[in-house]
């Protein structure tokens, strides 16, 4: 095996970016809009017993459910592709996010400001973990519109965080979202490689 | 695994993943990590043993595809379709190919998202 078959074979050929936000905030049309496959649908088989039910041989029963998540695919380049992954809506699949964010370059919030108070735990989130986020407030119709800066304010956001708005249907603009939370994760390492050099 | 609350199932039951059922004769641990979007190629060369049926259909679908993509084209779920696809690794029928792991340096790190900086500019 010559030396560059084995640094092509070394080199990240996928990667992933994470969808989140509140119920019906338009995580799957985000998805939908800029994935080049229609979206597919993975599911997680989930036990509702209080008890020892992670017991390695456990079988379904009754106690049993499935969390669905969906996701999308974009093939970047010949060796790239990247994948969206919306997050389960309901708060108690949120033991399945570490799964999804692992070696992810970042979330996109998705916010609907008529309902932001369903943003606050996904925001927590990603703060508590360290993962790289944007919030991306999805201009729903008829929903009034409110400057980015009483946004982030009513969402408690670090001031580096960056807010954009969008219309999650919209092809480009999801696009949009997908190079912002692409560049903020670039900045927030390098910042990390000075901090460490001095 | 905890979040940092969930204040809508304080003391109600806690969810926790299955990881296998029969498909796998109960068996969940995997001794090959495998994230969702991990892309799986078929390994030239290798002769294929008897596989069971869901083994054998996974094998089929997984050329250059993720382990999300498995898991849906087969509808299986994820946990199944891990270790389904852990077997398949350690009998050296597949690879995976490189993702970014709590392992991963920042420089693969950096270069990854550079490229993907790059490939989205372009999409
Ligand atoms: N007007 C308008 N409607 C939207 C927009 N984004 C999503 N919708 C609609 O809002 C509804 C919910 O969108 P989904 O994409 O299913 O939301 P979701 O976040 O995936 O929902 P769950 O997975 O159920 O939590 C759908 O009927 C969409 O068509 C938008 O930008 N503008
Ligand atoms: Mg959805």
């Amino acid at each position: 095996m010559d030396f560059e078959t084995t640094k092509a074979q070394r080199a990240a050929a996928s990667t992933k970016i994470v969808i989140a936000g509140g119920f019906g905030v338009g995580k799957s049309t985000l998805v939908g809009a800029v994935s080049e496959i229609d979206p597919l649908r993975t599911e997680a088989l989930v036990t509702n017993e209080s008890e020892g039910v992670d017991d390695l041989a456990a079988v379904p029963t009754k106690a049993t459910t499935t969390v669905a998540m969906d996701f999308g695919r974009l093939t970047l380049a010949e060796d790239l592709v990247l994948y969206l992954f919306g997050t389960p809506g309901q708060r108690r699949f949120w033991f399945m996010w570490d799964d999804l964010c692992r070696g992810a370059i970042g979330a996109i919030v998705l916010v609907d400001v008529a309902r932001l108070d369903e943003s606050f735990s996904p925001l927590d989130y990603f703060e508590s973990k360290g993962i790289p986020f944007i919030v991306a407030v999805n201009e729903f119709d008829g929903v009034p519109r409110y400057p980015a800066e009483e946004i982030a304010a009513a969402l408690a956001l670090p001031a580096d965080v960056p807010i954009i708005s969008l219309d999650a249907r919209d092809r480009e603009q999801a696009k949009g979202a997908l190079v912002k939370i692409t560049e903020y994760s670039l900045m927030r390492l390098r910042e990390s490689l000075t901090v460490n050099a001095n | 695994m905890t979040p940092p609350h969930e204040p809508e199932d304080e003391g109600a039951y806690r969810p926790r993943l299955i990881r296998s059922y029969t498909i796998t004769a109960g068996r969940t641990a995997t001794s090959v990590d495998l994230a969702m979007e991990a892309t799986l190629r078929l390994q030239a060369g290798a002769e294929a043993p008897v596989l069971s049926p869901s083994a054998a259909q996974v094998l089929e679908v997984c050329d250059r595809r993720s382990v999300a993509e498995v898991s849906a084209l087969t509808k299986m779920p994820i946990g199944v379709t891990r270790v389904l696809l852990g077997d398949l690794i350690e009998q050296g029928l597949i690879r995976i190919q490189a993702t970014i792991t709590d392992k991963s340096s920042t420089d693969e790190r950096l270069e990854l998202i550079e490229r993907t900086l790059r490939g989205l500019r372009n999409y």
